[in-house]
This record gives structure tokens, sequence and C-alpha cells, in this order.
């Protein structure tokens, strides 16, 4: 296992852990854009911008693209988030100059106006999809209550009035500045040819131009309030809660991870012997996201609309319980045992290494090998996990809430 | 090499192996026949709760002690039940293996099945349940494959509601009795483990487990016909299924491979033709389900209420056209997928596992990635093409769920 890293003289960095023990290899574009870099105007954008990646090129058609990337037995796909914008393929070692290939020019997209269009039919299907499976929406409205107007509270996809209003000479302009050489990475995980990789990227991308791009990272000011949206369809009463957290830069993450894991992982925790074994929701857990310059605790709730006055009260009474009388050690060795396993796990394949580095660098600009990740978690004391809950109590929190219910009220 | 890893205990369990000191991980998966087809009638959920219910305490732990010591063993674990069979699985780092496989011997020999717990357990599985109402998508699939297969071959696990409100301690602890045992039970693990050591393990602590009784009567419920469920959702969802043959025909792999010509990738049929072409959908796929008689295609796509009569006409064409053939182009770049995937799978313990138990189940052996390779090799358009003229697309069961019905095109029930 070694990492290996590059700069081509236009800013774009190349980052690998390789393994040359690996059956397979899985290589990323990292692009460091999403919601919270859109102007209200521009809501969407990030994310239809990715589908419109796989349109096609001066090069390519996107019947090629798809042609392609399948020729070589590719698992490809992206996804679009509120701070990046990831493009990536897990495929056979000698298929890395073929993916390669593929992925540097779907960078540069056409980004045809019949294309354009007809993808906005597509994404006002996602849209549409997502409305029908509640609580997503809440889960994007739940950020503005309790965030406000601070830019990681932008909705990653958008409204489908948004999206329709959305131009493709916005596009053009949003791909220039976001997709610079010096706003995006290529990560590589697995049985990498790192010379070759380098190689082949100054030859692609060598004359991408850097564009010195910008992103405000404003304090988080957290306001508890409370929204109730009634929706009759639902069968289900689904309550989301959220406060700000350690942020992607704090050390405290690990010990963050152990909190949520103690209180709120879906087996084994606090919330799931008192909320969920007893059977008095369908599901209860709270994670841990961490964001440039802020972090995230998020509660997902969802249980019968009649019993969801008394669960949430529960569910206080198990935040306040923690913040007054803290863990035991058993239950934190528990939770390290098993964040440690998971860790473990977690990184067994190649595909999901690639996410760890190009995360880790999309973060911190940092290598962070299994290891350093099982230590950091073994280190963190419980005093720390009590520090962590003592500057962001969970029993203070923004609530957001969809079903048949009216109010929270009991 | 692989019939080295096959252990059969006398009681009928079987231990299958795939150990590789790649990983510092080992997977297991625990088949045991206790899947929902048995459960009696009115008492539909039953298998679940059983399940649900085996997890609260075994041997000489409790409840939460069983939970924590799994936890500290680092086990992810899992549990879900299908149509024949429950499935107990995990994966946890290497040295915990056997400490895991111990408890959970204790799981499906010992449960306690507490009585105090049954309505914690009910609630769970009611919880579930109600879950499933607000996914129309899932709704929607699990529907149809209650229509299409003959009853009890396409029954959600999950039960029903008022069966499941119904069900006692007394039937739990009966339907534990009637199906828990080592007959037809199978036991996979792949990973970093001693097979020698694995072996023992599992004959100190399964080897006394006692037979259950051969005994599984069926009862059938009476079929849906209804073709249109209505829902006040924002997308129409709509679904077909037609025949298809199971994992242990000798053509199987024709039919699994015309199925991803349909639906494999992003140059596949149904991706091409109803979203990249027309836009209609932004989900949209066809996936080849197989039992052990019997196998069916499913294929779903969700889209906006106005454009759902054009997405259903023209996946049903694409699926009827599908019976014309195959282009060698097609197959080409299926197979390079189908080579990446089997050998991306063996990069994953718990994938291994799986694969070791239903090969079993279906084949009665274990087959060798191998061999399931020279099968693909072997793949011809010929070979996919002489299935389909034979076995063409054109009786297709069709169930959409949504604000309003569907004009069904011919041949579809």
């Amino acid at each position: 296992m070694e990492f290996r890293k590059h700069r081509l003289a236009n800013g774009l960095e190349i980052v690998a852990e390789c393994n040359p023990a690996a059956h397979s290899m899985g290589l990323g574009f990292f692009v460091r854009t999403g919601s919270r870099d859109e102007t209200p105007e521009l809501a969407g954008i990030s994310h239809f911008l990715e589908h419109m990646v796989f349109k096609g090129t001066p090069r390519r058609s996107a019947d090629d693209v798809n042609r392609e990337f399948d020729e070589i037995g590719a698992h490809y796909n992206a996804f679009t988030s509120e701070e990046s914008t990831v493009y990536y393929a897990s495929v056979l070692p000698e298929y890395q100059g073929a993916a390669l290939d593929i992925l540097a020019d779907i960078m540069r997209p056409s980004l045809r106006e019949s294309d354009f269009e007809m993808e906005k039919k597509v994404i006002v299907e996602e849209i549409q999809m997502y409305l029908d499976q509640p609580p997503y929406g809440m889960d994007d409205r739940l950020k503005q209550i309790c965030f406000g107007d601070h830019p990681i509270a932008n909705s990653v996809i958008g409204s489908e009035a948004s999206v329709t209003a959305l131009s493709p000479d916005q596009m053009l302009l949003y791909h220039r500045d976001r997709y610079s050489s010096d706003n995006l990475f290529v990560a590589a995980a697995g049985k990498v040819d790192f010379d070759a990789l380098v190689e082949q990227c100054e030859e692609l991308c060598g004359a991408w131009e850097a564009s010195k791009p910008q992103r405000t990272t404003p304090p988080v000011a957290m306001q508890p309030q409370v929204e109730v949206k009634p929706n009759a369809n639902c069968t289900q009463q689904y309550v989301l809660l959220l406060r700000d957290a350690p942020a992607a830069g704090d050390d405290a993450r690990f010990a963050a991870k152990l909190l949520t894991t103690m209180m709120g992982d879906d087996s084994g925790s606090r919330m799931y012997w008192d909320l969920v074994d007893s059977g008095l929701v369908e599901s209860a857990s709270l994670g841990h996201y961490e964001y440039q310059g802020v972090g995230m605790f998020y509660t997902w709730v969802a249980c019968e609309p009649e019993d969801t006055a008394a669960n949430l009260a529960r569910l206080h009474k198990l935040f306040e319980e923690a913040e007054q009388s803290g863990f035991k050690p058993e239950e934190f060795e528990q939770a390290k045992n098993k964040v440690k396993a998971r860790v473990v796990l977690g990184n067994e394949r190649p595909r999901s290494r690639l996410f760890s580095v190009g995360g880790n660098w999309l973060q911190r600009r940092e290598y962070r090998a299994v290891t350093d990740d099982l230590e950091a978690v073994s280190s963190v004391t419980l005093d720390e996990v009590m520090q962590v809950l003592a500057k962001y109590p969970l029993s203070q929190y923004a609530t957001a809430a969809v079903g048949p219910l009216k109010s929270l009220e009991g | 090499m692989p019939t080295d890893y096959v252990h059969q205990l006398d009681n009928g369990l079987v231990l299958l192996g795939e150990p590789s000191d790649a990983f510092q991980s080992a997977a297991f998966s625990l088949l045991i026949s206790a899947g929902c087809r048995h459960d009696p009638a009115g008492q539909a959920g039953l298998a679940s709760l059983s399940c649900e219910m085996m997890l609260r305490g075994a041997g000489d732990r409790d409840s939460r002690h069983l939970i924590s010591d799994l936890e500290n063993l680092g086990v992810e674990r899992s549990e879900s039940v299908g149509v024949s069979q429950a499935n107990f699985s995990g994966a946890t780092i290497s040295a915990s293996l056997i400490p895991a496989l111990s408890i959970y011997a204790d799981i499906v020999r010992r449960p306690h099945l507490p009585e105090d717990q049954l309505e914690a357990g009910r609630a769970v599985c009611i919880q579930e349940l109600r879950g499933v109402e607000d996914d129309p998508g899932q709704k929607l699939m699990m529907e149809l494959r209650r229509r299409h297969y003959p009853d009890p071959w396409g029954r959600p696990s999950h039960g029903e509601q008022d069966d499941l409100a119904k069900l006692t301690a007394a039937d739990v602890q009966q339907f534990f009795t009637n199906r828990y045992g080592p007959r037809d039970a199978i036991l996979g693990i792949a990973g970093n483990f001693d097979w020698q050591e694995v072996c023992n393990a599992a004959d100190e602590l399964f080897g006394d487990w006692k037979v259950q009784a051969d005994y599984s009567p069926i009862t059938e419920m009476a079929p849906s016909k209804d073709t249109h469920l209505t829902y006040d959702s924002n997308q129409s969802h709509i679904g077909l299924a037609f025949p298809s043959i199971p994992y242990r025909h000798p053509q199987y792999f024709e039919a699994w491979s015309a199925v991803g010509v349909l639906s494999g990738g992003m140059s596949s049929r149904l991706f091409s033709e109803v979203r990249e072409k027309r836009g209609l959908c932004y989900t949209v796929y066809a996936s080849l389900h197989t039992q052990r008689e019997r196998a069916a295609v499913f294929c779903y796509a969700g889209t906006t209420a106005e454009r759902a009569q054009e997405t259903l006409d023209v996946t049903h064409s694409e699926l009827v056209r599908l019976g014309e053939g195959v282009q060698a182009e097609e197959l080409a770049r299926l197979k390079a997928r189908i080579k990446s995937s089997l050998i991306m799978q063996q990069e994953s313990t718990s994938a291994r596992a799986g694969s070791l138990s239903r090969d079993w189940y279906h084949l009665g052996r274990i087959r060798p990635i191998e061999e399931v390779a020279a099968k693909v090799d072997a793949l011809t358009a010929e070979s996919i093409n002489a299935y389909l003229a034979a076995n063409p697309p054109e009786t297709f069961t069709c169930l959409t769920l949504g604000p309003q019905p569907l004009e069904l095109p011919n041949g579809i029930s």
C-alpha cells in the first residue's frame, strides 16, 4: 500500500493509494463544487450539470459515453452533494487508461441545447420521484430552517421551477468557473499504475485553465425552529432533527462519530434500545455529517402518527440524560469496537477506498491510511466526547416533520 | 478444488467455505428453511415475526447481552426473510469469526423467544409494513410479484397487518420448532479463515442439532386480480413481469444475458430508449428474479402521470422487441460488464459468502467463479437468440400504481 501524489503545472492534483494486490481499481474526478456554491437563480445547477456531463463532448456523443464505459465493463456513476460533485468508475486494472480517457473527456462536455432540454425532463422526474418518498424534500427544508440563508442549506436538487428556468449559457459559465484545473482533482485506489496515470492526466488535462475559484464559509448559527408539513397521503409520521456539529476540519469529528454511535446507531445504541427494539418507532437514528466549516448532527425518526409526541419526548429525554450523566465505559468500548470493525470492513474494496482517499483529499488535502483512522478512533477519550456534547448539545435542534400530523404537540 | 471446502454434518447442515488470505475479514451467510411460504393461513407474517424474535436473547445471553457481544465482536449483521428461507448473515474481522458463529448457533438453536417481548417484536413488524405504504415504488413491485407468481411464491415476507395482530408467542414457538433445524440449512463462509478450524467449530456448534420434521404444508392464499392500485402520488409507477427460467436451468445464462441487454449498464436498451432518448423516467430497470423452481423478469418504470401511458407503451414495446433477438455488440458489452463484476465480487467477502450459500441451495453444489466465467465466455448472440425465439416475452403481468389507471397494451393481463 503506497500513497502517491502529483500536481500538474495548472494546479490539477492527482492522488492515489496504490495496492498491487488488488484485483480492480477505482478512479474518479472530484470537483469542489455543489449546491453551496450556487446563487438562488442557479439552484440545482451543480446537480443538473452532473447529468449533462454524461451527454457528450466534441469527441463523443452521449451514446458513445455510455457505450464506451460499458465496453470496458466499468461500474460508473456520479453524485452531487452540498460541496462536491464526483464522477467515478471501477474497472479492471487493464482499463485504467480507457476509463481515464472517457472521464477526462466528459469533464469538458459540449452542453448542447437539445440535450439540455431533454435532460431537464429527467431531472423533473427525479424531483417527482423523491417527492413520493417522504421525508425526502423535508431534509432539504430542514437545513434552511436550521441554518437560515447559510449556503450549506441550499438544496442539492433544486426545485422544478429553479431547474426549469436554467439556461445553457448559465451552465457554460458555471462550468467554466467551477470545473477548472485548480478546483478539481483526480483520485485513484486499488491496482493503480500511478506513473501512467500522471502521464495521461498531463496529456488530457494539462491544457485546462485555472480559475482561482472562491467559496464562502460564513459561520453558522443554529435556529431551533419547528416546521410541520401536513401530508395526508403519508402512512407514517417522519420527524427530522438537525443541529450543527464538528466540521470536516475539526479533530473532534472522531469523538462526534463515537457520540452518534453510542447515542443513535441503528443497532445497539441508546435510541435503538429505547425506541426501535421496543417497536415504538419504525426507525430512529442519529448521524454525524461533515462539511467544510460546518458539521451536522442529523436525527431521523419514523413512527406511527399518534405516537409521535410521546416518542419525541422520550428522544429528548435520552439527549438530556446523556448531557447530564454521560456514557458508561462499556458503551464507549462497544462503540469503538463497532466503528473500528466498520472501518476495516468498509475499506476492503478499491471502490470504497477511492471515496475515502478522495474524501480526505477533498476535505483536508491529507492522506489517511486505514490504520490512521483506526488509531484516531482508538485514542478518543470519553472526556472528548463530553466536550463535543457540551459544545453541540443534542437537546437543542431545529425540527422538521412531514406526515399526517398538523402539529407535533401531544 | 471446491469439493475440498464442503463439509456436510450428519444432521444435514452443509458448511461451505472459500478461504482467502487477501482479506482481514470473514463473512457468513446462514440459510434456514424458514421462509414466509411456510406461513399458515391467517398467519401471514409469522416467519418474519419469528425471525425478529430470534435475536431477543439466546443461550445464556439476554437480548441486550446478545447484541452487545455481537457489536463488541464488530459483527456487521443483517437478517432477512424470503419466500423460502430466513437468512442470517454477517461480516467481521477474521479473529471474531468463530466467536460470532457460536453466538449464531445460540440464536438459531436456543432462542429465548421471550413472551414479554412479543408485543415489541410485533410492533417492529407492523412498523415495517406501514413503512412500505410510504414507498410507492417498493409497494408496487411487492404487489406485482404477488400477482405474477402463484401463491405462496410471490408472497411478501412482511405479512398482513390483521394476521400479525393475532399471532401469539405459542405460534412463534411452534414455527421455530417446525422450521428451525439443520435440515436444508446452509452455512457459507468466505474470507480470511482456517477451513479446518471452522469445520471443527461447526461440528461442535451444530453437530448435535436435532433434525426438524420434514413437514411443510403450504396454504395457498387467493390471488389478487386488479391491475391498478390508486395512490395519490406525484409519479405513476409501472410494473411489468414476464416468465423466465431459474438459475439451475441449462439455458439460464442465455435468459440472464438477454435481460442484461435490456437493462445492464447505461447503454442498455431500457435506459437508452426510455430515459436517454425520450427523457420519460429517472428510474427504469428490468431484472431476472430466480427462485429454485421458477423465475421471472420484473421491470419497473416511474414517471409523472401525464407521461405514464407513453412510458408504459415504450417500455412494453422494448420488452416485446427483445424477442426479436440481441446484437453481437450488445452481448460484447455485456460480457465485459459481467467479467469485471465477477472479479470485483471476489473483493467482497459478504458477496462471496452469499453466493456460496445461494449456489448450494439452487444447484446442490458450489459453482466456482471460473465455471461462471466459462459459461459467460461460451455465450453467443445465436445461443441467446435461440432461447429468445423459443421463449419470447409476450405474456405479461402488469400492475400500475398512481393517480389513474393506464391502458394496457394487448397481451397483458
